[in-house]
């Protein structure tokens, strides 16, 4: 397969006077996602995790960066490849982990899983299971904000799969016809499940497509966490400022399977490789290493303090508690 | 109650309902295709949107699925809208959003969640709308934990359930049969909210308990009158609110009449009735001294001839049958 990426190569630290710091924050928070979902993994074969588990891994440039571009008192709205999403929204690691074991102390009290991850308090609204369904929830929050006079923005992400079903369209016409504080962000890693974006779309031009609806749309490398931050902090900006929506194509790639179902029976393992080349932590990781923001000691302590989180966050889980079910039917209804 | 009244018909009614949600709360807005500057397909706000401008009668593109989810975001930002789908057969374009979406938030957030959202619709048969336009689909709704389901009948409920609605945490769904917008009545000029919650005893009988809601009620009770001229004292309970289902009612008409017959225009497999029926044997079954009957659509699409259509659906002649059977009469 072709490269296709709109930009590549080094990072583009001037447009976003990147410190020291900074840099180093973002690296960590993408490798705090890629080591908790790689234990994740792990507990997946334990057994410990169960049902669906969908991983982010090649992704995490998305999440981080565009996290980085949002207030707390901003929008989230994401899909079932999500814990990179919570992870950066700084939805703690335990209440997570216990999330991925079921237990009540969760941050869904273990009713929704890896897909249904929520957090109201961080405003952090999943967490779907039904591809493009949170759009329209997006479209909506982003309405709320819009007639109560909040300048607030709501972040939404989904992936290109979601740009063959109606819900995405529907909502990106509603939300530039009314000119709705939205982010849209689709996370373009090339394949919904093992259906390859040539063998689904007529137009494989995600950014296109947005474009139509009249929404000011770019396409991004999806692995280049510094040029993602920096478009989204440039989109968050104008849609603040009455601008209406904004859409960021990020053209990524998924390093592991769909879920912990899938063979891969789509794909090259050289294809994999290939991309993993061009992976946001490896290419980010050296560049910060070749200007000298990264020596070993650094990423070492880096490693260290995640390990320890995760470790943390492991016993956590394993020590929660299973909601009795005698609470089977809490929360159906807010009344009988 | 001041003792005035004013005569409405059921159209007016929920447009007060609406007017006075509007005037109530700010957060309050209408939004669905054609309902601004058309006056609605049932012409139900035919004038909102003259008097309350364009942001809070809000027309929508023909977008079932994404205004009903931008309805229930909205609901999730603090807003309290009302999405009007045109009908609930366009209301399956976005049974993605209300089953998947607002029924699901609030237990699968762990309580965190609200979705205070309420979405009406018209249904059923009756103007020759033919089989695409005159579904009775409630139970589908009914069966969905997470959402309250309810069905004005009266002038009294299609003025005083839309506000209660709204006061309620989470997703209503309202159902209003399109055989009652023209209905006419006397209504009290005062009308307020009325629960969405509770069965409701529409006529007092001993021999036969007619358990029907919206559009066949007053069929069922027309039914009750012609059955109380040949000696027949029929009582009938409008279910109102088809999720939660008011089990305590039906179960107290029964064990005074001991004879049930639930009339439901919805298809007869898995229907509403189904479920009351069940209900009853469940919970009543010591008390009845015959079957459960069930007057309910013929199954098939609804056609769209008069003489077919009226068959189709339950009519009078076909409650009465049916109460008689169950009296061996």
């Amino acid at each position: 397969m072709t490269d296709t990426q709109p930009t590549s190569g080094i990072p583009r630290a001037h447009k976003l006077h990147l410190s020291r710091e900074h840099a180093l924050h973002l690296l960590k928070e993408m490798l705090r996602i890629r080591a908790f979902e790689e234990r994740c993994a792990e507990l997946y074969t334990e057994e410990k995790i169960r049902g669906f588990l969908h991983l982010y891994s090649g992704e995490e440039a998305i999440a981080v960066g565009v996290m980085k571009a949002l207030d707390a008192t901003d929008a989230v709205v994401a899909t079932y490849r999500e814990h990179g999403h919570a992870l950066a929204r700084g939805l703690p690691m335990d209440r997570l982990m216990a999330e991925m074991y079921g237990k009540q102390d969760g941050v869904s009290r273990g009713r929704g899983g890896s897909m249904h991850l929520f957090d109201a308090k961080r405003r952090f609204y999943g967490g779907s299971a039904i591809v493009a369904g949170g759009i329209p929830l997006a479209v909506g929050l982003a309405l709320a904000d819009q007639m109560q006079d909040r300048a607030q923005v709501t972040a939404c992400f989904f992936g290109e799969g979601a740009a063959a079903e109606g819900a995405f369209h529907e909502s990106l016409n509603l939300a530039a016809l009314w000119r709705l504080p939205v982010l849209f962000v689709c996370e373009n890693n090339r394949y919904a499940m093992g259906t390859a974006l040539e063998r689904s779309e007529s137009e494989t031009d995600i950014a296109r497509k947005a474009a139509c609806y009249q929404i000011p749309s770019v396409a991004l490398d999806g692995m280049d966490v510094i040029a993602i931050e920096a478009a989204a902090r440039e989109a968050v900006t104008e849609i603040r400022a009455g601008g209406g929506p904004r859409f960021l194509e990020c053209r990524t790639y998924r390093f592991r399977a769909h879920s912990m179902f899938d063979a891969q029976l789509y794909r090259d393992k050289a294809e994999v490789e290939a991309w993993k080349q061009k992976g946001p932590i490896l290419r980010f990781r050296h560049w910060l290493e070749e200007t000298g923001m990264l020596d070993a000691e650094t990423a070492g302590r880096l490693d260290a303090e995640i390990e320890r989180e995760i470790a943390a966050a492991v016993d956590f889980a394993e020590s929660g508690d299973w909601e009795p079910v005698e609470n089977l039917t809490c929360d159906v209804c807010t009344k009988a | 109650m001041s003792g005035q009244t004013i005569h409405t018909t059921y159209r007016g009614a929920v447009r007060a309902a609406i007017r006075d949600a509007l005037d109530r709360d700010e957060r309050v807005f209408l939004m669905g295709e054609d309902v601004g500057r058309y006056g609605g397909c049932y012409a139900v706000s035919k004038g909102l949107y003259d008097d309350y401008g364009p942001e809070r009668i809000r027309d929508t593109p023909l977008s079932e699925c994404g205004f009903t989810g931008a309805g229930i975001g909205a609901a999730m930002g603090g807003m309290r809208p009302i999405v009007e789908i045109m009908t609930v057969n366009f209301s399956l374009l976005a049974l993605d959003q209300i089953v998947n979406n607002a029924a699901t938030l609030r237990h699968m957030s762990g309580g965190q969640l609200s979705v205070p959202v309420v979405i009406r619709m018209a249904t059923g048969a009756g103007k020759q709308l033919a089989a695409q336009h005159s579904h009775s689909l409630e139970a589908w709704y009914a069966h969905v934990p997470g959402l309250k389901v309810a069905a004005p009948a009266t002038l009294e409920d299609a003025r005083g359930m839309l506000w209660s609605a709204l006061e309620d945490p989470d997703p209503v769904v309202l159902f209003e049969h399109v055989m009652l917008y023209n209905r006419e009545g006397d209504l009290a000029a005062d009308a307020g909210p009325v629960p969405i919650t509770g069965a409701a005893v529409r006529r007092e009988g001993t021999d036969v308990s007619l358990i029907t809601y919206g559009g066949c009620l007053f069929k069922t009770l027309d039914a009750a009158e012609a059955l109380a001229a040949d000696g027949i004292s029929a009582e009938v309970i409008d279910l109102r609110s088809l999720r939660p289902l008011d089990d305590a009612t039906v179960v107290a008409s029964v064990a005074k009449t001991h004879r049930a017959v639930v009339i439901d225009e919805g298809w007869r497999t898995g229907s509403l009735a189904a479920e009351v029926s069940a209900r009853i044997m469940e919970q009543a079954f010591w008390e009845l001294d015959a079957p459960v009957g069930r007057v309910c659509s013929t199954e098939v699409p609804i056609p769209y001839p008069k003489h077919l259509e009226d068959a189709a659906v339950p009519q009078a002649p076909d409650i009465i049958a049916a109460a008689k059977t169950a009296l061996a009469r």
